[in-house]
């Protein structure tokens, strides 16, 4: 399923009359979002206006009450499912602290079936080689957050759905992360980020969700 | 490394790091088989008649302890995400985290339970018998288990629940579990099928668990 390395993605999605709730209540009512390769779009809004919603049901982690997401490659309509082409990224880490950073790293490769050097390269990347060998349970707020921001390069997929990525980092982290998303798209990955912080990305599309969005 | 197989792999590293709780199913078996032989006193004839029950009873609580932490653990820290974007069939996560928990919880209490047999009395012509039927029981109560968490997830304490959901779930095994364990001592012909329906059990369990906890995680996501 992995893709192979350096290989350029192609792939988009289309979104149409996303209802969603979560816990019986009603938080979007018809969204429709249109994204492309090499695209990033940033969600923003206020609090509880459903950012995280939004980024779960694309990621196909909430059954919209109505509505599709359909993900397409450029040049073919042929809708196929998301399976195998996405990371989403939450608030949550994701990280086992029980394990050390090599180990988390290494468990994602597997399951994401990607070859060993993503582990290095996204250790690398996000200034963890320092730290490879200690519980994860043990690095700081900003560090155990870019262990789970690494996930997104571990995985080597196309579309990734990014919740808050840069909350809890440090000025100079966050600029690499920017630098990362902007690699990504250059290499035609698609990248969607709910994020209060500005990010400097190039043309990203800037998306607005309202407290009235739902009603 | 595939998936399933790093996917148990992590669990069973977890399980039995500082904090993970591998042990515990097995301390809390040891005790009860202590406890019991304390209780009943010094009638040898009485505590080697009722020893393979009460070690069957045992272990069927003693899996109940940790079922509440198979998904939670992965719902809190987001892990449960990334598992259901991974797997192509969720299902087989299921399974995986089924094994690694039959591994970590299960297997070192089928360990014990001839060092218990001894305690409690138990005939040395009883002891494979017992083995034989935890061996092939046990993967049913892990199997339910992992169902029982799956549909729980989402509850912040669910032990109760739990043990409430399981242990009907959990009564054919014990039965011919511990049915197992009583004919193969007295050398009685329904042994083996006892064996067998308890194997039936445990397929099943195979089966149906993966499917449903699948199904009970995902509509949990929400």
């Amino acid at each position: 399923m992995s893709a192979p390395e350096h290989q350029s993605f192609n792939t988009g999605f289309s979104a149409s009359g996303l209802v969603l709730a979560r816990g019986g209540r009603r938080i979007l009512a018809n969204v429709s979002l249109e994204a492309g390769p090499g695209e990033a779009v940033l969600l923003r809004g206020p609090n509880g206006a459903g950012k995280t919603t939004l980024l779960r049901a694309l990621a196909g982690l909430l059954r919209p009450e109505s509505g599709v997401v359909a993900f397409h490659r450029k040049g073919d309509e042929t809708d196929f499912d998301r399976a195998g082409h996405t990371v989403f990224c939450g608030t949550l880490n994701a990280v086992k602290a029980a394990l050390t950073v090599d180990e988390n790293l290494a468990f994602w490769s597997a399951l994401y079936e990607t070859s060993d050097d993503r582990r290095v390269e996204a250790r690398r990347v996000f200034g963890l080689d320092p730290y490879a060998d200690r519980a994860a349970g043990a690095l700081s707020t900003g560090l155990m957050r870019r262990l789970g921001l690494a996930r997104l390069l571990v995985a080597m997929r196309p579309v990734w759905f990014v919740d808050e990525p840069t909350a809890s980092l440090d000025a100079a982290s966050a600029k690499v992360f920017a630098e990362i998303v902007e690699r990504h798209r250059e290499k035609g990955g698609l990248a969607v980020i709910a994020a209060h912080d500005a990010l400097p990305l190039a043309g990203a599309r800037t998306i607005e969700l309202t407290l009235e969005a739902a009603a | 490394m595939s998936a399933f197989f790093a996917l148990v792999m992590r669990d069973l590293r977890l399980a039995f790091r500082a904090g993970g709780g591998a042990l515990q199913a097995v301390m809390f078996f040891a005790l009860a088989g202590v406890l019991f032989a304390l209780a009943v006193g010094p009638d040898i004839a009485l505590i080697s008649k009722i020893a393979a029950p009460v070690l069957w009873t045992a272990a069927l609580l003693a899996t109940q302890i940790s079922l509440d932490q198979i998904w939670r653990a992965d719902r809190e820290d987001g892990s449960l995400d990334v598992l259901v974007e991974t797997s192509g069939f969720l299902s087989v996560a299921v399974f995986a985290k089924a094994l690694a928990h039959w591994l970590s919880t299960a297997l070192p209490l089928i360990v014990a339970a001839p060092m218990l047999g001894v305690l409690l009395n138990l005939k040395a012509a009883a002891i494979g018998p017992l083995v034989v039927s935890l061996l092939i029981g046990t993967p049913g109560l892990s199997l339910i288990g992992c169902f029982a968490g799956a549909l729980t997830v989402s509850l912040t304490r669910a032990h109760l629940l739990i043990s409430i959901i399981v242990s009907p779930l959990y009564v054919p095994i014990l039965i011919f579990g511990a049915g197992a364990a009583a004919a193969g001592a007295s050398g009685d012909p329904q042994y083996a099928a006892n064996l067998m329906l308890l194997g039936a059990t445990s397929l099943f369990a195979a089966v149906i668990s993966p499917l449903a906890s699948a199904a009970a995680l995902r509509s949990n996501l929400d």
